[in-house]
């Protein structure tokens, strides 16, 4: 039987310093062995390396911020298309633009045949870090205690209760630890003054970091979960390499998450394992990050079995994984004719 | 040969990312017509700028919240909120569609009665009643909502002389997680006001208890917290009811719900980051319903929701006066519109389209206002297309409380118009004149001789 | 006024200055001003060709040519000499 052939749009093409992973999902969709595809990529702005990558990215469409509106991203994806003979799959990848696509959703596929495989947005809510220990509570899953605080009045009060040292956070970025009140006031007035309120206190868990990246059905069901750790960080916090683990409690509690929310499409998960193997959710991504690519190289291409998925195809779930496969990221200096970057400047296509 | 469209001439630089070509091209799109009625036309008749309201729109919104709450709940009364907009043509509308008055002020209470509201729908709210407000509203049988304790003792006092028992709502504020907490009105229900409150009216028995009121705040976003505040409301109307054996007949859930509109600062646009009516209602009944109530002593529930049912319908039309190249290179556009009747700019980026065609470029323009006055910036950065001195924008959202906080300064205030479903419009206000504006100043006799 | 010689400029609109690498975009006016500066046209023949070309009067070309102009200044698009 031939394989069919699927044209698919993935933004975060910013394969930069702090990369997007957008580069990453058109790499494991490009191996994938149960089809072929044609890669449509969507852009932000005109320096976005993916681009220029001709032999992963078949063309490029600029489209507008999520802050121009969600009827202005219609609009454009509509105008996208119009020119495609079909775009049967979409894969946003960054987290601002998260909330514009799930809450287009119902219209990308009712109207245009998109289909997208993404959280509901009671589970992209749930998961924001000031309603993150919540969602532990609820899910039974340890997260470290926090507390929203609204004023720098109330530090001292929590402090009683978790002592130090404490964790403060802003409600997007940002994150310090504050080894005693005057320190955590300093913080408080310097990250409000930049991400706004609430901050958050969060109780310090001393450990190592360790992700996981994987996929649900939307029943319950845990697709695929590869467990990774970095071996080097940049400055700016990114996996610079990092290698696939032995970690059968981490699958664990990665299935029980999603088992308990019916989480629905790719995320990652970020936790701190204590040197007593306890293990603390800080985060959770819902989307591929990165490395996703790692996946395909440890044995479970993520991204072609969600494709597979949405697309009504029957997926039977990972149960294995290579472990000790390593990843080491690289940077390279593409060569870029001016006339492509006016092309895209110009016309807002390439 | 026919000459072509001439638009001024715009070079912007390219590769300082953010802004795309493809950012924002609806906003862009030309408004031309207001319900049907010219733009142009319009201005041409009743003068630049010009308040111009959508008859239909308001219809639709306050007939489309009162579905989303009566479909989830067997009694519901809508209060129209009169700070919000109190043209006494916009107050009929809501009038005509069955709400009722909410008033803060005895300008305001007039106003209601004076749009022919009957006196027992009149909900007089606010931390601002003189002693001859309260009698007015006693005698009237309106609703009085209590808001401090000073206020519960006046009118006690005065109920007693009177020897009548008026109709009354004790004021509540709470936290329902929210920031900021809205405790200046009203009595706290965490630390106990509310319940001390409660006791005092029960044991004087010269008040007659009929409902309860809060309002959570402004602008907000969650649902949610109208779940919880629904929740404690009814926590207490229960709480009346077995101790005191008396039935609260009505909670008033307030206002609050958001706009459309873009508060400053926001990275997503209001119009999509906004809950519908339908989920602060589902919230809100759903507490309700829940609260156990026996069922026959469900209250009825009062929403005073303003903002929401208005904003959208209301646009103001402008001209540009002129445009200009500030020191850093960055352009600017006056505009005929001002701070002084556009309030909301302080903190709303409202939407702005031109009234005419255009071509596909876009520059990144500061507009500013007529007044000659610092703060005047309507918009500190908008990208619109180039546009020349005479040519006229629409500025969407303003339909909530413009109208009413606008100042009389530098310059006379605009005429206000409202367009019906026959695309026709209709005069609300008159703009101002000078003769208006000096009706009530004096000029002593001894000032009376000018030199010049 | 001239422009910088070696300023590329594309009919797309695009705009390339190789002296110090900043690109930029104009729209149709804008072009057929640059193409004309570029071209070393004095500014009361291009005045004459805009008015001709388009619904435009003297008023407006000239308030609008001077501020293009400091525009083209303001990026360095112009020749020093000037």
């Amino acid at each position: 039987m031939s394989k069919p052939k699927y044209t698919i749009a993935v933004t975060g093409l910013n394969a930069i310093d702090s990369p997007g992973p957008g580069i990453a999902v058109i790499r494991g969709l490009k191996v994938a062995e149960s089809f072929d595809v044609r890669i449509i990529g969507l852009s932000y702005e005109a320096m976005e390396p993916g681009i220029y990558l001709h032999n992963l990215v078949d063309k490029t469409y600029q489209i507008p911020y999520p802050s121009a509106g969600q009827d202005v991203l219609f609009e454009r994806l509509t105008y996208i298309r119009e020119q495609e003979e079909k775009i049967d799959f979409l894969f946003p990848n960054f987290d601002a633009e998260l909330y514009s696509f799930i809450k287009l959703h119902k219209r990308l596929e009712g109207e245009l045949g998109i289909k997208m495989y993404l959280p509901t947005l009671e589970q992209f809510e749930a998961r924001h870090k000031p309603n993150l220990y919540e969602f532990g509570t609820k899910y039974e899953i340890t997260v470290p205690f926090a507390q929203m605080i609204f004023s720098a009045n109330d530090i001292h009060a929590v402090t009683e209760k978790m002592g130090f040292p404490i964790v403060v956070k802003g409600k997007y970025y940002d994150a310090k630890i504050a080894y005693n009140n005057e320190q955590a006031t300093q913080y408080f007035n310097k990250i409000s003054a930049q991400w706004g309120l609430p901050i958050l206190l969060q109780e310090f868990v001393q450990g190592t970091e360790v992700n996981v990246c994987g996929i649900g059905d939307g029943n319950g069901n845990l697709m695929g979960a590869v467990p990774m750790r970095k071996l080097y960080i940049t400055d700016k916090g990114k996996a610079w390499a990092g290698v696939s683990l032995d970690d059968k409690e981490l699958i664990e509690i990665t299935r029980k998450m999603v088992a308990n929310t019916n989480w629905r499409g790719p995320f990652e998960m970020e936790f701190v394992k204590t040197s007593e193997g306890k293990y603390y959710l800080i985060e959770i991504n819902p989307r591929f990050p990165a490395w996703c690519y790692l996946t395909v190289g440890s044995g479970q291409n993520q991204m072609e079995a969600m494709v597979n998925i949405a697309m009504g195809k029957k997926v039977e779930p990972f149960t294995d994984y290579k472990i000790g496969t390593m990843f080491i990221r690289y940077s390279n200096d593409l060569i870029v004719d001016i006339k492509e970057f006016e092309k895209i400047s110009t016309e807002g296509e390439l | 040969m026919e000459k072509k469209l001439y638009e001024r001439p715009i070079i912007r630089p390219l590769n300082t990312g953010l802004m795309n070509k493809y950012g924002n091209r609806t906003e862009y799109m030309p408004v031309t017509h207001i319900e049907g009625a010219s733009v142009k036309e319009m201005l041409k008749k009743y003068g630049s700028p010009l308040f111009v309201f959508s008859e239909r729109q308001i219809r639709e919104n306050i007939r489309s919240a009162k579905r989303a709450f009566e479909t989830r709940y067997p009694k519901v009364q809508f209060a129209w909120s009169y700070k919000t907009n109190y043209l006494n043509g916009i107050c009929s509308i809501f009038h005509q569609e069955g709400s009722w008055a909410e008033v803060v002020s005895r300008m305001e209470y007039d106003k209601a009665l004076h749009n022919g509201v009957s006196g027992d729908k009149i909900l007089f709210n606010g931390p601002d009643k003189t002693d001859a407000d309260l009698r007015e509203a006693i005698k009237n049988n309106s609703p009085i909502h209590i808001d401090h304790l000073d206020e519960l003792y006046r009118l006690t006092e005065i109920a007693t002389e009177l020897n009548v028992k008026p109709r009354v709502a004790i004021r509540v504020n709470m936290d329902v997680g929210v920031y900021p907490m809205w405790d200046r009105f009203g009595f706290n229900y965490e630390s106990g006001q509310a319940w001390d409150a409660i006791n005092k009216i029960m044991a004087t028995g010269k008040l007659n208890l009929i409902g309860l009121h809060t309002h959570i705040g402004t602008y907000m976003l969650s649902p949610n917290a109208y779940g919880v505040a629904g929740y404690k409301m009814a926590d207490l109307a229960i709480g009346i009811q077995q101790k005191f054996n008396t039935t609260i007949q009505y909670i008033d859930m307030g206002g609050g719900f958001a706009s459309k509109n873009t508060l400053k600062g926001s990275y997503l646009k209001g119009t999509d980051i906004v809950p519908e009516v339908a989920e602060y209602a589902e919230a809100i009944c759903t507490s309700l319903l829940n609260a156990g109530f026996r069922n026959n002593d469900l209250p009825t529930l009062f929403l005073e929701t303003g903002r929401a049912l208005i904003d959208d319908a209301g646009f103001l039309l402008g001209t540009v006066i002129a445009n200009k190249r500030l020191s850093d290179g960055r352009k600017a556009t006056i505009l005929d519109i001002g701070v002084n009747i556009l309030f909301t700019s302080f903190w709303y980026d409202h939407k702005i389209s031109p009234a005419q065609e255009f071509g596909s470029h876009t520059e990144d323009t500061v507009l500013y206002g007529p007044l000659c006055m610092n703060i005047d910036v309507v918009r500190e950065n908008v990208t619109l297309p180039p546009m020349n001195a005479g040519d006229n924008i629409v500025i969407h959202h303003v339909g909530a409380y413009d109208i009413t906080q606008s100042m009389q300064f530098i310059s006379l205030r605009p005429a206000v118009v409202i367009v019906d479903k026959m695309a026709n419009p209709h005069l609300l206000k008159r703009s101002e004149t000078l003769e208006d504006m000096q009706r009530n100043e004096l000029v002593p006799e001894h000032l009376k001789h000018n030199k010049n | 006024m001239k422009l910088r010689k070696n300023v590329a400029i594309s009919d797309s609109g695009f705009i390339f200055n190789p002296s110090t690498g900043d690109s930029y975009s104009v729209n149709p006016v804008g072009m057929e001003m640059l193409t004309l500066l570029h071209e070393g046209t004095p500014k009361e023949k291009i005045k004459s060709q805009i008015m001709r070309d388009y619904v435009c009067d003297e008023s407006t070309f000239e308030k609008d040519y001077y501020d293009f102009t400091l525009m083209l200044r303001n990026y360095k698009l112009l020749e020093e000499d000037e």
